[in-house]
């Protein structure tokens, strides 16, 4: 129990401590870099949900995403709803599309690379209709005008997108340490591991999966609002491509899939190095050939992630686990 | 408690079980034996859930649970193990017996006090918080019996629980099983080590060829000519009696 305590106390300061890196921090441009973490910790953490705990890998989570983001962007710009309505219209279009992807790919029995590639494929359908129908602006894409306000959710502040990111990504841990403690949590587990015993032991594996995609699904529409809102651009390639899909699963991969950190340590590390190197080296793209050798190394050497340092010594401390 | 009638499953053109029929009642232990490919496991499958049959049907406590989803038949109160073992590798002994106790609970700290106590009762509170993938393989053979009993099942279905164990340890399991009988559920199991089928079990189904060729007290089917020829090969009964004369 006290270690569990030990484990809440370090937590709360990390929360802290994030909350008040707006006022430690003047420079824009920082502030920006740790927005960007924040909000990739995010979509890594609505990914690691299906991936991570359940185990269904999927490589287009951007799909989510995607439409979440244009449900909020067509709100805002064709019917004039503030996006704090559009956010929750984007879960609601995130859990429905999740809904559906998961029903097709579930009930059929997909599994592993099936499912991969399912996933790919409707994250493609969806970018060549995005691309064709009139009302996405096709091609074009969907243009947000600057109007900085609270309402709006636009800020002139930097820290103004910050604060938003950061409370999404609290919210992304607080639903994995949920997840960690619960029945429901520990299904997907079981069903990672080896779904016929989970069935054997009275797991319904179809019905805890379609939650599991539906929360992936919720999470990624949120996601999809604050991106319009930030970057007030969307087009297909942003909203269905495979760039966001790969980074949700990097980040996840990369910290430690199916952990509660995982997603955020792999998105500080990840866009840490990326930023780092593109400021010391100014030779054009040496900078992505050092981020991906560290990127080989971090995976070769580390197959359970960053986080599998701290709990390999965690275990070496003491034979036993949460006592 | 079981009634099984008519049960058949062929793949492709290969007849696996054909008309298998059986019942169990309720505090006994019953075992299913044969040779190998016999059709044992696929029957287990198919009153379990995993395998639909072609034919037959299945009732447990006279409801019809025949084609019924292996979740829904756990819910309705039949839970099986595995022949080769399914631990969740990753988890711990406790965590993999709590996926288990959790069908009779939501709640945590109940679902680890059924965890520790089903532990308890097989033996296994020194392993709790061992990997599961670190487990020998009596170990993981407990670990399956531990997280079907978690589920707080009436009827066990007990696939080879001792094969690979040595006697030491069929001892054990053999008292464990007796144990998990007398506590009131009812065990149905596969076994192929005969010392524990005359051991354990009240009553005796024979497969062979997926058809079920004698049935039984243990003591009777081991004297029986059909069995022994199963077992030993054409002509082993015939062989064998001539040999008991010549002993007497």
């Amino acid at each position: 129990m006290s270690k569990f305590s030990t484990t809440s106390r370090a937590t709360l300061a990390g929360t802290l401590f994030t909350a008040s890196l707006p006022f430690l921090i003047a420079d824009r441009f920082v502030i920006d870099v740790l927005t960007l973490i924040l909000f990739s910790a995010f979509l890594g953490q609505s990914w690691n949900i299906l991936g991570g705990y359940a185990g269904q890998f999927s490589f287009g989570g951007v799909v989510f995403f995607g439409t979440g983001a244009y449900v909020s962007a067509i709100l805002l710009n064709t019917f004039g709803i503030d996006p704090w309505i559009g956010i929750f219209a984007a879960i609601a279009a995130g859990v429905v599309t999740a809904a559906f992807i998961g029903f097709v790919s579930f009930r059929y029995g997909l599994r592993g690379s099936y499912f991969a590639l399912i996933t790919l494929a409707f994250a493609e359908v969806f970018r060549v209709i995005a691309n064709s129908v009139e009302f996405t602006g096709g091609g074009v894409g969907i243009f947000i005008a600057h109007e900085p306000s609270l309402a709006r959710l636009q800020f002139d502040d930097p820290a103004g997108f910050y604060y938003i990111a950061f409370v999404m990504a609290l919210i992304s841990i607080l639903i994995a340490m949920w997840l960690e403690r619960s029945r429901f949590g520990a299904r997907l587990i079981a069903i990672r591991e080896n779904e016929d015993a989970a069935e054997a032991l009275g797991v319904n594996a179809f019905k805890c999966k379609m939650y599991a995609i539906m929360i992936t699904g919720g999470m990624g529409g949120a996601a999809g609002t604050f991106y319009v809102q930030k970057y007030l651009y969307l087009d297909p390639p942003i909203a269905y491509g495979v760039a966001f899909s790969v980074e949700m699963l990097l980040v996840t991969i990369v910290g430690g899939l199916g952990t509660v950190f995982g997603p955020l340590i792999g998105s500080f590390v990840l866009h840490g190095v990326n930023e780092v190197a593109r400021h010391f080296i100014s030779e054009p793209g040496l900078s992505m050939i050092v981020y991906g050798v560290i990127l080989v190394a971090i995976i070769g050497f580390l197959p359970n992630g960053l986080i599998g340092l701290f709990k390999k010594r965690r275990k070496k401390q003491g034979g036993d686990g949460d006592a | 408690m079981l009634e099984v009638k008519g049960l058949s499953k062929s793949f492709g053109g290969l007849a696996a079980v054909s008309d298998v029929s059986l019942s169990v009642s309720q505090g006994k232990i019953v075992a299913l034996i044969g040779p190998n490919g016999a059709g044992k496991t696929t029957t287990f499958a198919m009153v379990a859930g995993f395998i639909k049959p072609d034919a037959g049907s299945v009732t447990f406590e006279g409801k019809a649970i025949t084609g019924m989803k292996p979740h829904k038949i756990c819910d309705a109160g039949i839970v099986r193990t595995f022949q080769v073992t399914q631990p969740f590798a990753s988890l711990t002994t406790l965590e993999n017996i709590m996926v288990g106790a959790y069908h009779q609970t939501a709640n945590r700290a109940e679902a680890e006090e059924i965890a520790r106590a089903v532990a308890e009762q097989v033996g296994m509170t020194p392993m709790l918080e061992q990997a599961a993938e670190g487990l020998t393989v009596a170990g993981r053979k407990r670990l399956e019996l531990a997280r079907t009993l978690a589920t707080g099942p009436r009827l066990l279905l007990l696939d080879e629980v001792m094969a690979g164990l040595n006697p030491t340890e069929i001892d054990d399991i053999v008292r464990v099983i007796k144990g998990i009988r007398d506590s009131g559920v009812t065990i149905l199991l596969i076994e192929h080590v005969m010392k524990a089928v005359m051991n354990l079990s009240d009553y005796a189904y024979v497969l062979n060829d997926g058809i079920l060729i004698a049935e039984g007290a243990p003591a009777e089917i081991a004297t029986n000519a059909n069995v022994i020829e199963a077992y030993l090969g054409h002509g082993a009964a015939e062989r064998m009696s001539v040999e008991v004369a010549a002993d007497a």
